[in-house]
């Protein structure tokens, strides 16, 4: 019993979940990053109702009407199939946002764990687990993620699989620098002296502390994620067509692109506002994070 | 005392990138393996018999067991023997060495206008922390973080070369100089310069600097980021203080006390974005058609070479591993606070 609200008085505290009101505020207050939330709304909103704001069925071809640019009854035009690009984007943000959500959701569980297990055992294990880590930091996240494909054949799948391959090592490092600072705290060693094992201090006790980090970490990785996902996806190693994946759709276009510019046109630009809208939201975190920064202000 | 604890931590560190490497050749070997192409069957062809196929699959020694397969492997590796592409026929290293210059050249052209513009900005943003410049500056650099550099270059090649005509289109020079100039060193520039064709040395620089602007504008957001950073850790101290006090204009303060306080820092952190550089040279060399290593890499990866695609992740994890040791040393060589 005693232990129950012993722990719950501690996740009560924990740096960074709390203030996340506040995180948030301090966010939108700035121009860049409040223009960068904005941005990212609109990608999910868009993603929810991609059916309704879609003016066409985004894989109906049209072979009548293939090439036409923007205007009439096409806001972007139609592509070398006839098929509505605007459709096709709007459908595409769901692609962007089944990427971005895999890859956190396998990373962060990795990173976490390979970190947290690193810093809290120490010795050898810890120069083991760091010296694999190392291994993959050794690599531009692309290069590896493109050698990863074609190891495991060009598919959606198969590249936000190796994106995770690539992306958890910065996660693993936080987290061991993270639990190193915990381990060493009263209420680890309170947990230890009651008999808990060593599995159970991980889950419940240094696991939740360095969440809050972790995550905001996972947030600035989003716009490398959105980055390699569109480059695979380029080089036709990602989405296969006839998918809208935004990468991909400026691959298709590339062959038309003298005469028919919002082929590519409007897929990078789509690339562009996301990946920079997270990477805008991501550097007012780090302001956020920056303690003179935050009472300053 | 202070020498043996300095040679000790070299030997540390020796061994730690020796750990590193093995480990860069057991991630390449898997990879290679996992490789869904079959070699046996792009070197013997589709019409051998059963007999020819296992004799060349003995050969290869793909009957042996994986861990006899990885020492194979590594004994090669270390005889200098990368094997043979299967696209092309020569040796790996041979091909690799020959693409390698391409990149390179534009690379460091690259990382030149990376780091002019990426100092630039972030002393700049520093200085007038929190007012317009540095808004303005962190939108820059971030956007050039931001874009895919495949279709920027696209957009660029619409606008500069096709409606514009200011610059050269794809590959490294105006077709009709192709071969005027003989490869000593196959950094293009270098040839033309020694040979005094310099025709061709302003056709290959105005074929360069567009992917290089943009490559460098992609990497300068790091290098902004961080020279803002450092520059605003100096800006708070007070020998900057005094050297206003003394009389001295923001312009001296900046650029001759603080700016030389950050040129050890500032050194790594490029040595760091030049490895950056070579993500995007892999996409920017298949819209600029520029035949240097990126595009040696995309292309024997879709036709499954495995050899090739082996030793091209190799080498760019062993180019990291070396940049990272190089902007080590030089931070101990130029601070003195480390010897």
């Amino acid at each position: 019993m005693q232990t129950e609200t012993l722990k719950k008085g501690r996740t009560m505290t924990i740096p960074g979940l709390a203030p996340l009101g506040r995180i948030l505020r301090f966010l939108m207050r700035q121009p860049t990053s409040a223009f960068g939330l904005i941005v990212i709304g609109l990608l999910v909103f868009g993603a929810i109702f991609a059916p309704w704001l879609a003016t066409h069925d985004p894989y109906a071809q049209d072979l009548t009407n293939t090439l036409a640019p923007p205007g009439g009854g096409h806001w972007f035009g139609t592509d070398e199939l006839g098929r509505d690009i605007w459709s096709r984007l709007i459908s595409g943000t769901r692609i962007t946002l089944t990427i971005i959500a895999l890859v956190t959701v396998v990373v962060g569980p990795i990173g976490l764990a390979v970190g947290t297990i690193a810093g809290y055992y120490g010795g050898k294990i810890d120069t083991v687990m760091m010296r694999i880590t190392d291994i993959f930091l050794s690599f531009p996240s692309l290069i590896l993620s493109l050698a990863f494909v074609a190891a495991l054949g060009p598919s959606l799948s198969n590249a936000i699989i190796a994106i995770a391959l690539t992306s958890w090592p910065p996660i693993a490092r936080l987290a061991r620098a993270e639990t190193l600072t915990f381990r060493a705290e009263d209420y680890v060693s309170a947990a230890r002296l009651q008999g808990a094992s060593d599995a159970r201090i991980i889950l419940k006790s240094i696991v939740p502390m360095c969440l809050p980090s972790v995550m905001i970490r996972l947030t600035l990785n989003m716009a490398t994620v959105i980055l390699t996902a569109a480059g695979l996806g380029f080089l036709g190693l990602g989405a296969q067509p006839p998918l809208p994946e935004w990468g991909a759709m400026i691959a298709t276009g590339r062959r038309y692109m003298i005469d028919s510019w919002w082929l590519v046109t409007f897929p990078g630009i789509a690339i562009l506002c996301v990946s920079l809208a997270f990477n805008l939201v991501g550097d007012g975190l780090r302001d956020a994070l920056d303690p003179k920064q935050m009472n300053r202000r | 005392m202070l020498i043996r604890s300095r040679t000790s931590s070299f030997a540390r560190q020796v061994g730690t990138i020796a750990v590193t490497l093995l480990g860069l050749l057991i991630l390449t070997f898997v990879i290679g393996r996992m490789m869904p192409a079959d070699p046996v069957r792009a070197i013997v062809g589709e019409e051998a018999t059963q007999d020819t196929y296992m004799q060349v699959y003995n050969q290869l020694g793909l009957d042996k067991p994986l861990p006899v397969q990885f020492v194979m492997y590594l004994g090669d590796v270390l005889t200098g023997d990368f094997g043979t592409s299967i696209r092309t026929g020569q040796p790996v290293i041979n091909d690799i060495l020959t693409v390698m210059p391409a990149t390179l050249e534009l690379a460091t052209l690259a990382i030149l206008i990376g780091s002019v513009l990426g100092i630039t900005m972030g002393v700049i943003a520093a200085v007038k922390k929190d007012r317009w410049p540095d808004h303005l500056i962190r939108v820059i650099s971030l956007m050039g973080h931001s874009m895919p550099i495949f279709w920027t270059g696209m957009i660029a090649l619409l606008i500069f070369y096709a409606a514009l005509g200011w610059v050269g289109g794809g590959g490294r020079m105006d077709d009709y100089f192709i071969g005027l100039v003989p490869s000593v060193t196959n950094f293009i520039l270098i040839d033309a310069a020694l040979a005094g064709e310099w025709e061709v040395f302003w056709s290959a620089l105005n074929h360069m600097i567009l992917p290089a602007s943009l490559l460098g504008y992609s990497s300068s957001a790091y290098i902004t980021r961080m020279t803002r950073s450092f520059m605003l850790d100096q800006i708070n101290q007070e020998y900057i203080t005094t050297a206003r006090v003394k009389g001295l204009s923001v312009r001296q303060t900046i650029w001759r006390h603080a700016f030389l306080n950050i040129r050890v820092q500032l050194v790594t952190i490029v040595a760091l974005a030049y490895g950056a550089l070579l993500e995007g040279a892999v996409l920017i060399e298949t819209v600029f058609s520029w035949p240097g290593f990126g595009q040696y890499l995309t292309s024997n990866l879709m036709i499954g070479d495995m050899n090739a695609v082996m030793t091209c992740v190799l080498l760019v994890g062993v180019i990291f591993i070396a940049l990272n040791l190089l902007s080590d040393v030089l931070y101990r060589v130029f601070d003195p606070r480390t010897r």
